[in-house]
């Protein structure tokens, strides 16, 4: 029989485990935004050997599976004498992987900025980098918006992954109630549905910002 | 090294025949299920479209292992009790066709209307125009998007190592807690993912190109 008590009675310790979910998709997507701005920037760049480091980094974090580059970072970092605590290595990686994402959605939307933006700035006298950090990348980032909650989406549901490194998210920590109470179609529902309800809020909040940075 | 390749090669050659099974009929059934959704959603009965609706938040909202776990573990309180294998496969068509279903909507509703109005007033059958019209002309435009998600596709059977399924990410989980060796396998396996990746994008484009092709050659 569906227990609907069982879902009542760990709703509470399940709910709090989100907001290690919420962490690591959050930080993460930060990250992910620093760091995919500096690739997109080499990308852009008219260094040929800058466009290549760029192109094979987005290539490989797009092209291997968060769960093996997770995997990578729990048993490599130590092994080339970095020991970070699991949490910081979950976080990097995420982060590190959504950069990959993240500069295409930058370099897309840098192409959609009128070349005269750019132009203008630097004829009256910004430095490039000025250009990139007061003209390109805040209009990229409006532009973008739409594909960087869309990534923060699939961050937050790639987040259950860092279970694998021991991290007690939602998703580790429904496994073990559902170990505890022998519950596990009412434990993961509600996991589910956590999840579900997290999404569908950052969703609506970026249709909301969305608007209020249209107008 | 060669007592571990010995040792483990034939489990690892296995693993790897049960990755590109399960992407394979994933892929597939995801494409069918998700094709017969969308005809559903749009020629079927208007009261089909809010559970539709439902059923494509959820599966795209929550994460692809979570909806594994309720399949595999929670399953059987409800009567579906099934091997890891195909439970994973199972898992991979639900979440496939959530999001294949969503690439045909945009894709068909990029079809000019007129087309398909041509069709009917020169008699084409409804399924005719599914078939002949509809589906050709929307293939041009949701192709690269098809061809994305079933590279998204690949990268996600790794998750099925965490129910069991034998493939090669579970047979080399396996092979590094015997052996203590971790830095090759995982190098092998990201190695093996990003050319399995590339090689998949590369059909993909040579896919779109054949689909495209009468467009391409009168410009």
């Amino acid at each position: 029989m569906f227990s609907f008590q069982t879902i009542v009675e760990n709703f509470p310790v399940l709910l709090g485990s989100a907001r290690y979910t919420l962490l690591i998709s959050v930080l993460g997507c930060i990250e992910g935004l620093i760091l995919g701005a500096v690739i997109c920037a080499a990308a852009l760049s008219n260094k040929r050997w800058m466009r290549r480091i760029a192109a094979l980094y987005v290539s490989f974090f797009r092209g291997v599976p968060l769960l093996i580059q997770l995997l990578a970072a729990y048993y490599l970092l130590p092994v080339i004498g970095i020991n970070v605590p699991a949490l910081a290595a979950a976080v990097l990686t995420v982060g590190l992987c959504a950069a990959a994402y993240l500069s295409e959605v930058l370099r897309g939307s840098l192409n959609a900025i009128p070349q005269g933006q750019a132009e203008a700035a630097a004829a009256i006298g910004m430095a490039p980098r000025d250009v990139w950090i007061r003209i390109l990348l805040p209009q990229a980032l409006k532009i973008g918006l739409p594909a960087i909650v869309n990534e923060l989406i699939l961050l937050v549901k790639a987040s259950s992954l860092v279970t694998v490194v021991g991290i007690v998210e939602i998703t580790r920590m429904s496994q073990s109630i559902a170990a505890a109470t022998y519950r596990p179609l009412e434990i993961y529902l509600a996991a589910a549905f956590i999840y579900l309800v997290i999404n569908l809020v950052i969703a609506q909040a970026g249709r909301m910002l969305e608007r209020r940075l249209t107008v | 090294m060669t007592e571990i390749i010995q040792r483990y090669g034939p489990d690892l050659l296995t693993g790897f025949g049960y990755t590109i099974l399960s992407w394979a009929l994933g892929t597939l059934l995801g494409l069918v299920l998700g094709f017969m959704i969308e005809i559903a959603r749009r020629f079927g009965p208007a009261f089909l479209r809010y559970p539709i609706r439902a059923y494509v938040e959820f599966v795209r909202g929550t994460p692809f292992l979570v909806q594994l776990f309720v399949l595999y573990y929670g399953g059987p309180l409800i009567g579906l009790r099934l091997d890891a294998l195909p439970a994973g496969i199972l898992g991979l068509t639900i979440y496939g066709s959530a999001y294949f279903t969503e690439i045909l909507r945009a894709g068909f509703d990029a079809v000019p209307v007129g087309q398909v109005e041509a069709a009917r007033a020169i008699g084409f059958r409804n399924t005719t125009i599914i078939t002949r019209i509809m589906v050709p002309v929307m293939m041009v435009s949701a192709l690269p998007a098809l061809v994305n998600f079933a590279i998204i596709l690949t990268k996600e059977t790794v998750i099925l190592s965490m129910i069991t399924v034998p493939e090669i990410m579970f047979q080399t989980q396996t092979m590094m807690s015997e052996t203590f060796a971790f830095v090759a396998p995982i190098l092998i396996l990201a190695l093996f993912f990003w050319g399995f990746v590339e090689l998949i994008s590369r059909f993909g484009r040579r896919l779109e190109r054949r689909f495209t092709h009468y467009l391409l050659d009168r410009s």
